[in-house]
């Protein structure tokens, strides 16, 4: 089996809402796997127990063969997973460099070292030089997050991410906010990446996704609906009387 | 123990739960509100007993007295709100923390400065200084039954103030979304004016009830202060509710552990002995209760989970 | 050179110009100011780490400098007498000597910082600033309380104590011993605020989940950070405990960690020498404003309270310019 990251029957519960009813997911390498559904769906919940920030009520969460389950965000970012936010979470007072070395220093589990400035970890720098370089910010490096543009912040998302050299990206709405021409870069940008590692793909932006994916899976009120190539998904009843309603 | 004995300690532990909440009412009013921290609400207490000592002398009405404290807690909040707390609630918690310390200073020592530095004296008045007999033939001072009544009567008050009047709604709304209400065209700047000098007042009259049983000075109104502050951690900041079971816990555990302690350690040890490290004990004691709620619910009984 | 490096160098060297001059002009009481006030800077530094890099509030640190208070006079007290702390287990005997001391005070408040963070972290915002508080005012209770060294009234030592090959009865010599503890944390703290931890604690500051995602718990980053602060804060304490021979409850109350945090504000917030300009404007201004009346503490709110409403920036903000929290 070439999962890295796998969700067996993940249920959970707010009261009397099922956000997440019973999902099986898996994420394989190589590919892109996109998470589409309406609003209110349950994706964020997904994301959230699959990132480790919410427990499940049942069913389990496995990593590379790991029953990561009882495990918290820190621990399962040590073992692999990259998570990027869809309201940019960085550190906006620092620069776009140290929000890269952040990644590497996490994935190098070098955050315990006192004495040694972090700039002189030539291999940390390399790392997160090299993230930086790939997403298009190398010359911004200097420049304190602060004053990067909404787009530039997406890219340093996805760098830190890159960083971390991770086994699996998990990101929840990389274009959140991109116009067309940040969207049609973004998508180039992920497109290259699931060679690296592959991609849990949460999107709102239909364009990118039926461009991107190699699978995607429809979630609605907190089920999985549908999972298939993109080709599949167009095709599927269930999908098409869940999203287009009154059309289908 | 004596039946008597207990009975009268747990209605001491009633009455110092009922002025801790005098005080944490305003406090967690303030947070909940304008997401405000005061250290100097502790200030605005001894302010209270100063106004109600100096009437007192003046007059020689005790409900004079506690009028004045009332007042004179109002009048210092209205100022002390609009001259500097409303600079404050835009800023973060080491501004906020920083200012009111400041204003600390500058209370105690003008404080010190009007009236000098010996403690004041507030004499409970003749129509409350006797004991009553409780039922089952307990003799109580009247004075601490009326802070209690006074506590509950308040509770009572603040609950049908914010659970049944308009005022109310506009609080709870506050709580939640400032901008909002401010856009529904309720005046949020006088409203925070309001929930202050209400606070405010309620310090003043605390200090006013407490420095009749102890004495007036400079400085008595820290240590109610951070007492109000556990009170907070253990109830859960901003709910009226979490104040009153708090300030009650915290009340009982201080007096009991105060009778208690000395005399469970005496059967181990000696009673030089006991009584010292039994009282240093037991004045630790409502710290350790905050840090075991602390551990179980990290965001108090009643609060919201951060 | 920056000009907050600039600026920091000025500070610095004027810490140590003035007792020059006063040791030129034969004024000791001048030199135990500069002492006092290389002193507090110490204790302003070890909070700096929590508060500046970490931003925790913390309103307890008072706890970490009376340990290390008590450290210095439980270990000279027991020495003066030839009394040993203990004898079962093992024998421990108290000691006169400075290193010892200060070792004794880096250990205790580190593991009293350890204890009262790893309750204390569990919560944030204003839940931290009140706990902090409250376990302030809890060590200061058991201070009054316990008779064995003082209670209230505090303990006091004859002679004060010894570094090998100095005098340091000598004002300008007890100066040096000061002021040189200061400059190594200084540098140790601003080594750390370079480092992977340094970067990794101020990013938590900004944003946890950012953190957290990377893989390092934040939670972890912050009590470190704060048995650091707290070490550094204790080992000021036992210094300060030093200069006056003698140790009371009043180094533990609540007013002692709420000045401590005024250092850090009255110098500039986020600032690597914040905690020495602080330190001695207020040694300045309690000598100068305490000379001219006893209500010197008014205008010290008053200063106070204008520097937080309308010069955030601090001392070296107005010199150095715009700096990190004034962005």
């Amino acid at each position: 089996m070439d999962s890295v990251l796998q969700a067996r029957t993940l249920s959970k519960s707010f009261g009397a809402l099922r956000a997440c009813d019973g999902v099986d997911l898996d994420l394989r390498t190589g590919e892109i796997h996109a998470l589409i559904g309406p609003n209110g769906a349950g994706k964020s919940t997904l994301i959230k127990l699959l990132a480790g920030s919410l427990t499940p009520d049942t069913g389990s969460v496995h990593i590379d063969g790991t029953d990561v389950t009882r495990e918290g965000v820190a621990a399962r970012a040590r073992r692999g997973i990259a998570r990027t936010f869809q309201v940019s979470a960085l550190a906006m007072e620092d620069t776009v460099l140290q929000n890269a070395l952040l990644g590497a220093i996490g994935a190098r589990r070098s955050a315990f070292r006192f004495l040694r400035p972090a700039l002189r970890d030539e291999q940390a720098r390399m790392t997160a030089e090299a993230a930086l370089a790939r997403v298009g910010l190398s010359d911004a490096a200097r420049t304190p997050v602060a004053q990067l543009s909404h787009g530039q912040r997406r890219q340093l998302e996805v760098a830190v991410a890159l960083a971390q050299s991770p086994r699996a990206f998990v990101m929840d709405e990389p274009m959140a906010g991109l116009g067309e021409t940040g969207s049609a870069e973004m998508t180039a940008l992920l497109d290259g990446l699931r060679h690296e590692a592959p991609i849990l793909l949460v999107e709102h932006d239909m364009r990118a996704v039926f461009a991107l994916a190699d699978r995607i899976s429809v979630l609605v009120a907190g089920a999985v609906i549908a999972s298939g190539t993109p080709t599949e998904i167009r095709a599927d009843e269930a999908v098409r009387r869940a999203y287009l309603g009154e059309e289908a | 123990m004596p039946t008597a004995l207990l009975v009268e300690q747990l209605l001491n532990g009633l009455q110092a739960g009922m002025t801790l909440f005098l005080m944490a009412a305003g406090l967690t009013l303030v947070f909940g509100v304008m997401g405000l921290i005061n250290l100097a609400h502790g200030s605005l207490y001894m302010v209270g007993a100063f106004a109600a000592a100096a009437v007192a002398a003046a007059t020689g009405s005790f409900l004079l007295a506690l009028a004045a404290a009332l007042a004179a807690g109002a009048i210092a909040g209205v100022v002390v709100e609009m001259v500097v707390i409303r600079r404050l609630y835009d800023r973060d918690h080491l501004d906020q923390v920083l200012a009111t310390f400041a204003l600390i200073l500058i209370f105690s020592e003008g404080t010190r400065w009007v009236f000098g530095s010996f403690p004041l004296q507030l004499d409970i008045p003749a129509w409350l200084a006797g004991p009553i007999t409780l039922p089952g033939g307990i003799p109580y001072p009247l004075y601490r039954l009326t802070i209690i009544g006074i506590g509950l009567a308040v509770a009572i008050a603040l609950w049908l103030l914010i659970e049944r009047t308009r005022t109310g709604i506009r609080i709870r709304a506050g709580e939640n979304d400032r901008e909002m209400i401010s856009a529904l065209g309720v005046d949020i700047s006088r409203l925070y004016t309001l929930v202050f000098a209400l606070g405010a007042a309620l310090a003043g009259l605390a200090g006013a009830l407490v420095g009749a049983i102890q004495s007036v000075q400079v400085g008595m109104g820290e240590p109610v202060l951070i007492l109000a502050f556990v009170v907070i951690v253990i109830g859960g900041i901003g709910s009226i509710r979490g104040a009153l079971i708090g300030a009650l816990l915290v009340g009982m555990t201080d007096t009991m552990g105060r009778i208690l302690l000395p005399s469970l350690l005496a059967t181990i040890t000696d009673a030089s002995m006991a009584a010292s490290v039994g009282a240093s004990l037991a004045s630790m004691s409502v710290y350790i209760l905050m840090a075991v709620v602390l551990v179980w619910r990290p965001s108090g009984l009643f609060g919201a989970a951060t | 050179m920056s000009r907050e490096a600039f600026v920091n160098a000025a500070i610095l060297l004027a810490l140590l110009a003035v007792p020059l001059w006063a040791l030129a002009n034969d004024e000791p009481f001048t030199i135990t100011l500069a002492t006092r006030a290389a002193i507090l800077a110490l204790a302003g530094v070890g909070l700096n780490v929590a508060l500046g890099l970490g931003g925790l509030v913390s309103l307890g640190h008072a706890v970490f400098f009376g340990i290390g208070g008590y450290a210095m006079g439980v270990l000279a007290s027991h020495a003066q007498s030839y009394d040993p702390i203990m004898e079962a287990p093992f024998l421990i005997e108290g000691t006169k000597s400075m290193p010892i001391i200060w070792i004794a005070a880096l250990v205790t408040s580190a593991i009293a910082a350890l204890g009262i963070g790893a309750l204390s972290l569990r919560t944030s915002g204003v839940y931290f600033i009140m706990i902090t508080l409250a376990f302030g005012q809890m060590a200061y209770y058991f201070a009054i309380g316990w008779p064995a060294y003082g209670g209230e009234d505090g303990l006091s030592i004859y002679v004060r104590n010894g570094f090998p090959g100095l005098n340091t009865l000598d004002p300008i010599q007890f100066f040096a011993i000061a002021y040189t503890l200061l400059l190594l944390a200084l540098l140790l703290v601003w080594r750390l605020s370079k480092s992977p931890f340094g970067l990794a604690l101020n990013a938590a500051r900004q944003s946890a989940a950012r953190v957290e995602t990377a893989g390092i718990r934040p939670y972890t980053l912050r009590l470190t950070a704060f048995v650091i602060s707290g070490a550094l804060t204790g080992l000021a304490g036992a210094l300060f405990a030093d200069l006056n021979r003698f140790v009371s409850p009043s180094m533990l109350s609540w007013q002692t960690s709420g000045e401590i945090m005024v250092f850090i504000i009255l110098g500039g917030v986020g600032r690597l020498c914040a905690p020495v300009a602080g330190a001695g404007m207020f040694v300045l201004l309690e000598h100068w404003l305490g000379g001219t009346g006893e209500f010197w503490h008014i205008w010290l709110g008053a200063i106070l309270l204008f520097v937080v409403l309308f010069a955030r920036g601090g001392l070296i903000g107005a010199l150095a310019g715009r700096g990190r929290t004034d962005g």
